[in-house]
């Protein structure tokens, strides 16, 4: 397959689609206008983009056309389950009489806390947890949130000295710098050659100084923890607790739940297991589930059921709030709407296909994947090749490319997860993209790509010349 | 578990496809593809029905339906104005909602230029050189911004301080990012709905890491000591960091020009509606703390052909490559949110800004004005300017003027025994008739 990503540019001009702000700008002068505050109050001018709305939605129509999503084709970016996002729940989250604001009494709310609680209640369930917030706005958020109830209750007991967070090598970022910002020492575990933990590794990384280990589940190289229950006993033998980074639940649905495996705390990614839009970049949403010794410590406010309806309530040892208000409460409705579309069948054919899928492209690249048997990813070797340059390379292909050069313990890394929304055809196309490029001459990826709507990125002479502005920029 | 049943309607594969690529892999199902040990796996059911789409409509509207129907004059940190239609209809392509962080910029020009669209309008309201490209709200981009000053050279102390009177919920959230930290966070004094500047001059000292403030305050005044407020805090080295609010922005004075070091806000006021406290966390700073700055940034660039381009920038401050030396944990953001808080903000222009941030400020005088005629009934009670909105004293008990008025169909805040606040927008405009009727019934 070739792509050719529309391209709009100026033949006169060095710029492809112009800022809005070189189309035309108007400068408003505050002592020009009737203004009802003192001058000493208000600043003296503003100046912004001067676009009707014709030229407005033009400009963003073709911004979009510039924008590769997962409407436009395959995106398997390895750890980000970048599925198909329904559209139905798009106008369920715009219903009017959802849209309220977090200040309102209970009573009045009922609906919305409603709503909230089934929600509680179907994530309770699928990570066999025993209650959950909806309040931390994306995973890391989430990951932060679990590790601040991990210090308050390893505090609440009296344990305060655990001053270190165990994180496995092949782990997401986000781990190390969750545990870092809640003021903990981070303690890397190297993975066994299998790519799994290591248990006489974790056993000698485990102490009294342990607070908690997070684990992904699948891990990154999509195998699962065979050993969980052992790896939970030496970590709850040593007094720690075990927290479970959703970002790879997908894998799971219907097969495994944490809280069986003995996780404590748990985070869901609903941007990726339960197909919220990604959004470029965002909003997601992270809620936590957690044990019930593990309750009293959740942010409040907390939602549950009374005996005539919902309410909010502040837990007794909560930790506060890690969000100014309720989360990111449009995209939780989207979560609930995919679960209920889903309901149980939906949900275990989800991990059964997301497996198949990326079992049946694995089975079909003239690449070496050299950690098995994965789940819904897997991370294949790019070898001799420059893992980066293969991506590029692969764009001109009408796909995404996977995930680069991470995890570290695969050579040239490259993080596929097709996810369970692909079809045959697709994967088809899609491992044709990896092999004509994997048997393609690398001295040529130099010029890739070459069909997108720009051509390759000079992103060394952007970090060395910083403009963030369009200040910073001259108009043409 | 049966897994011979209807499946999910979002997995394309027909069952002679499934069939294929099991044979493929060589297994005969899917379960075999699973390495999960018998004494982990789960083999019961959820208890979650599959509904059909129309049903999940209908039972999302009923749930919502149960909501009262109340006019809102509510803010305090969470706001909504008219959105045009174009924003919902563009912003909602397909390409905008359902790509991701721009890790391979080339296939990605669109999105990327439209944040950086996003950071230089928001550069051209503080009148600060670095924006980023979203924190999750306001409150975390104030936890962003303390943890922030504890890594900056030249800014060194231990103690953080922030108004008795602010937004709330963001001194909770602040609490949790310095939580990991030795700094502590003290409340300064207010006086009159605005900072006591002698108050806190008195407690500022060479100890001081971080200064907060407001504008406008919480309660709707606007600060008329914003500089002074900064000089204290440049004065002992610590960080002067400004909440602050898109609309407001348009007719305040420039954060950058008064002093101040950071600007955070929720910056959805523009392109979200209500939502429950959702929201888009601006996050606007000086350019020498460009290293230590959260989040993604969109740079300027070219491209092969020599054009100019855009390309996330500086990465190496972030987390998926620095881990736990990153300048912060965030990956997913709020991007999308921007996309929309940009377009709406170009819709409006400079002008359509102004007035709507003028409008912002007389009808919260109009409202207050109107309330004052009644007896029994203070309002404003702070002798400042405000901006959408107003505390008003009662004679009555707050709590039960309050109730009276959501039997009336409208939602006020209550502060306390004797004080209740209201925000009013363009969107309640028409309404205000009718709450000073229910307001004069209420405190009859």
């Amino acid at each position: 397959m070739i792509y050719d990503q529309a391209r709009w540019r100026r033949t006169e001009e060095p710029v492809y689609e112009p800022l809005s702000a070189e189309k035309a700008e108007r400068t408003v002068d505050l002592d020009d206008r009737d203004v009802p505050l003192p001058d000493e109050l208000t600043r003296d001018e503003v100046t912004l983009p001067r676009l009707s709305e014709p030229e407005l939605a033009r400009h963003y129509t073709r911004l979009s056309q510039m924008t590769y999503g997962v409407d436009s084709g395959p995106y398997p970016l390895g750890s980000c389950t970048m599925k198909y996002n329904p559209k139905f729940t798009e106008d369920v989250a715009a219903d009017p009489a959802g849209l309220i604001h977090p200040h309102r009494g209970d009573e009045t709310t009922q609906g919305t806390l409603e709503l909230c609680g089934r929600l509680q209640d179907y994530l309770a369930r699928i990570g066999g947890m025993d209650a959950v917030t909806l309040q931390p706005p994306a995973g890391a958020a989430g990951e932060f949130t679990g590790i601040r109830i991990a210090a308050n209750y390893h505090d609440h007991r009296g344990e305060s000295h655990r001053d270190e967070v165990i994180v496995p090598d092949t782990a997401h970022g986000t781990n190390f710098a969750s545990a870092a910002l809640a003021g903990y020492d981070v303690i890397e575990l190297p993975s066994g050659d299998d790519g799994r933990i290591d248990l006489s590794a974790l056993e000698a990384a485990t102490s009294d100084r342990t607070a908690a280990l997070m684990l992904t589940n699948p891990n990154t190289l999509g195998l699962f923890e065979r050993d969980i229950e052992t790896i939970a006993a030496t970590v709850h033998d040593a007094g720690g607790l075990l927290y479970y980074d959703g970002a790879n639940l997908n894998a799971l649905l219907g097969r495994a739940r944490p809280g069986d495996m003995g996780f404590d705390i748990m985070h869901y990614n609903v941007h990726k297991t339960f197909a919220t839009p990604h959004g470029g970049g965002g909003p997601g949403a992270g809620p936590v589930g957690v044990t019930e010794d593990l309750q009293p410590f959740l942010p409040t406010p907390h939602i549950r059921e009374t005996g005539d309806g919902f309410e909010t309530y502040e837990p007794a040892q909560s930790i506060g709030k890690v969000h100014g208000f309720c989360g990111n409460w449009l995209v939780l409705i989207k979560a609930f709407a995919y679960i209920a579309r889903l309901g149980d069948p939906g949900l275990a054919d989800t991990s059964a296909k997301a497996v198949l899928n990326a079992n049946y492209l694995g089975s079909q690249l003239d690449m070496e994947i050299p950690h098995e048997p994965y789940h819904h990813e897997f991370v294949a070797s790019a070898g001799d090749k420059d893992a980066a340059e293969v991506a590029k390379a692969m764009l001109d292909h009408g796909v995404h490319p996977p995930t680069t050069k991470w995890p570290d313990i695969v050579r040239e890394a490259l993080m596929t997860e097709p996810t369970e929304s692909e079809n045959r055809d697709t994967l088809d196309q899609l491992a044709r993209a990896f092999n004509t490029v994997a048997a393609g001459d690398e001295d040529d990826f130099a010029d890739a790509p070459r069909r997108t709507s720009a051509r390759r990125i000079d992103q060394v002479a952007a970090a060395r010349d910083v403009r963030l502005s369009w200040h910073d920029v001259e108009f043409e | 578990m049966a897994h011979e049943t209807d499946g999910s309607p979002f997995t394309p594969h027909a069952p002679e496809e499934t069939a294929a690529m099991l044979e493929a892999v060589g297994v005969q199902t899917e379960d075999e593809l699973f390495d999960i040990p018998d004494a982990v796996a789960f083999d019961d059911s959820f208890g979650i029905d599959q509904r059909t789409e129309r049903e999940i409509r209908e039972e999302c509207a009923e749930l919502f339906g149960r909501n009262d129907e109340l006019i809102e004059f509510l803010g305090r940190g969470h706001y909504g104005h008219y959105i045009p239609s174009v924003v919902d209809d563009v912003a909602g392509r397909s390409e905008f909602l359902t790509s991701y962080t721009q890790y391979q910029p080339e296939i990605a020009q669109g999105f990327l230029q439209a944040l950086f669209e996003y950071q230089s309008m928001f550069v051209e309201l503080t009148g600060l050189p670095v924006v980023n490209c979203s924190s999750y709200d306001a409150a975390a981009a104030l936890g962003e911004a303390a943890t922030m000053a504890t890594r900056l050279r030249g800014v060194d102390g231990d103690r953080v301080l922030v108004p008795e009177a602010m937004v709330p919920g963001r001194r909770s959230v602040l609490e949790n990012y310095l939580a990991g930290t030795d700094v502590s966070i003290e409340a300064y004094p207010f006086a009159d709905g605005t900072v006591d500047v002698d108050g806190l001059r008195d407690q500022v000292d060479a100890d001081t890491l971080f200064v907060y403030l407001e504008n406008p305050t919480v309660y709707g005044t606007i600060e008329p000591a914003v500089v002074e407020v900064c000089e204290l805090a440049d004065d002992h080295d610590a960080l002067a960091t400004l909440g602050t609010d898109p609309v407001a922005m348009g007719l305040l004075a420039e954060p950058a020009s008064q002093g101040v070091d950071v600007v955070i806000g929720d910056a959805a006021s523009l392109g979200l509606p209500t939502s429950h406290g959702m929201g888009l966390g601006l996050f606007a700073t000086r350019d020498t703390f460009l290293r230590q700055v959260p989040g993604r940034l969109v740079g300027a660039t070219t491209d092969d052909d020599g054009r100019r381009a855009y390309t996330l920038t500086l990465q190496t401050r972030e987390q998926h490559i620095r881990r736990e030396r990153a300048t912060s944990n965030i990956c997913t953001n709020q991007a999308w949110v921007g996309l929309r808080t940009a377009m709406h903000l170009t819709w409006l222009g400079a002008d359509g800004l102004v007035d709507l941030a003028s409008e912002c400020v007389e009808l919260a005088a109009e409202l207050a004005a109107r309330l004052d005629e009644i007896e029994g009934v203070t309002a404003p009670v702070y002798e400042a300017h405000h901006f959408r909105e107003f505390v008003a004293r009662t004679d009555a008990s707050a709590k039960s003027v309050a109730d009276a008025l959501v039997g009336a169909g409208y939602a006020v805040h209550v502060l306390d025994d004797d004080h209740l606040q209201m925000c009013v927008t363009e969107l309640t405009a028409d309404a205000i008739d009718g709450l000073v009727k229910a307001f004069e019934e209420a405190t009859a």
